[in-house]
């Protein structure tokens, strides 16, 4: 199970990789490997502002869906254009080629929120 | 929980574990697509131990087993399998099962995990003919080899010719050393494929030499997930999800297997709804959007209204198409009418097409 240093982790097991006042934001191996063989990524939010916590998409795997829940408050940014025709880069590249949306965050300040690598690590574990 | 015999190797090939119909079973060991497509181009074996068997035998076996099944037991000859409907007296299905016939008065019926005791329970209830009926369940272990070499595997370990089994027959005899196995040739994925039963104590023996006689023919274990989407572009019905106690056999496309030839639990009022016609019927459709139909979600008319709901659903990964199954009012069921699926408060548009799925 892979859970790179350099990047932070909520309890709805997403991750975050910041740069200055934007951050990445994508779901964990944890995570795709719970879900399975994923078949559709759904973000239409494009544009918006949304808060921490609320859905800003949802990830179709075979045997189930997801609501994908926003970690920090802020603008959609971007989406992974990717996505759309190979959703399976979430399965393959969760941290890479997989990653999901770009935010400008409202409130770095939320980020004091975030998990850090021991204590993902640690969640995942119990 | 309850553990198959074989839950040690699947927590050695590092399956993901779930709780299913109050066992521990593995819902996948390295990805549902891979195993799904195994299944289809190579064999791919299933641990279906949780499966249910009660045997019925003795003076009055016939009799019981035509009073609770709705299929015509008395067409068997021992050595055959029949597909089967338990309905239940007030127009649902307690079951959908094979029946085996052993020989004379020895019977055994497979039923779904999730039923067992309500199954034998019910039987029991409806044995006024003095079988013997008893739940063996426990002590049988079953694996499911299916695919199109899944008989190059397994002849390699009987001198039973499984090449000229038709389908659904079985044979009792020798298989990996193993005696009296139960060799059957039957399985729910729509592939060439053999059943196995065996007592629990040679379970692990026959998982080895199964995987040991096909490790050149690409063999692999395969989960319940790959097992849902296999049955499922199949158009085969999933007890609990497109059946249950309060689905009629004609309603979901069971009238193949409901025969009026023979009196049954409820014949009467069957009988009736087929000469009536129901009002709703099990249709299985392709989604032509984005989404994937699940359990429960609405189906909609173009007026957004509710015509019915969805029994199951997946993304077919042979088609690599959303698809399910589900009741929709009847002057809504033909084939190729356009109906709409709730997925999320968003309707999206589907076909309502022939099943199989897939040819």
């Amino acid at each position: 199970m892979k859970i790179p240093e350099n990047l932070l982790y909520t309890e709805d097991h997403e991750w975050v990789r910041l740069e200055k006042n934007t951050a990445y934001i994508g779901i964990t191996d944890f995570a795709q490997r719970e879900l399975g063989d994923i078949v559709y990524v759904e973000i239409e939010t494009l544009g918006e502002s949304l808060k921490q916590h609320e859905v800003f998409g949802t990830i179709e795997a075979v045997k189930t869906v997801s609501d994908l829940f926003l970690p920090l408050t802020g603008d959609i940014l971007e989406i992974n254009p990717k996505l759309e025709a190979n959703p399976e880069l979430v399965n393959s590249d969760p941290y890479g080629e997989g990653w999901m949306i770009k935010i400008k965050i409202a409130n770095l300040f939320d980020v004091e929120s975030l998990l850090r690598p021991d204590a993902y690590t640690c969640l995942i574990q119990l | 929980m309850k553990k198959t015999a074989f839950n040690a190797i699947h927590h050695i090939l590092g399956a993901k574990m779930v709780e299913y119909s109050g066992y521990e079973m593995p819902v996948q060991y390295k990805g549902i697509n891979y195993e799904h497509e195994t299944v289809r181009n190579n064999v791919g074996v299933f641990d279906v131990s949780h499966m249910g068997e009660i045997s019925v035998k003795g003076k009055g076996s016939l009799e019981l087993i035509q009073k609770i099944t709705s299929n015509d037991a008395s067409k068997l000859t021992p050595g055959k399998v029949q597909y089967s409907c338990m309905p239940n007296d007030t127009g649902g299905i307690i079951d959908d099962l094979l029946v085996y016939k052993i020989s004379k008065n020895d019977y055994l019926l497979v039923v779904n995990a999730s039923n067992i005791q309500k199954d034998f329970d019910w039987i029991k209830s409806c044995n006024s003919f003095g079988a013997e009926v008893s739940n063996i369940s426990d002590s049988v272990s079953l694996l499911a080899v299916q695919g199109p070499k899944s008989v190059e595997v397994l002849q390699k370990l009987t001198d039973i010719n499984v090449r000229e089994m038709d389908s659904y027959t079985f044979t009792i005899g020798e298989l990996a050393h193993i005696p009296n196995a139960l060799i059957s040739a039957t399985g729910y994925t729509g592939e060439l494929g053999f059943e196995i039963y065996v007592e629990n104590k040679y379970a692990a023996h026959l998982w080895d030499a199964i995987f040991e006689a096909g490790k050149n023919e690409g063999i692999e274990p395969v989960g319940l997930a790959a097992r849902d989407t296999l049955r499922l572009e199949m158009g085969y019905c999933l007890y609990g999800n497109d059946i249950d106690d309060f689905t009629s056999p004609l309603e979901a496309g069971l009238g193949w297997v409901t025969k009026f030839t023979k009196d049954f639990i409820h014949s009467g009022f069957l009988k009736i709804q087929k000469e009536k016609g129901t009002t709703k019927k099990l249709v299985g459709f392709e989604i032509k959007g984005k989404g994937i139909p699940r359990h429960h979600y609405e189906v909609l008319d173009e007026n957004n209204q509710i015509i019915g709901s969805v029994t199951s659903g997946t993304m077919s990964p042979t088609l690599k198409k959303a698809i399910g199954m589900g009741y929709v009012s009847i002057e809504n069921a033909k084939i190729g009418s356009e109906i709409f699926v709730n997925i999320r408060n968003r309707p999206v548009k589907a076909v309502i097409v022939k099943t199989p799925f897939i040819k």
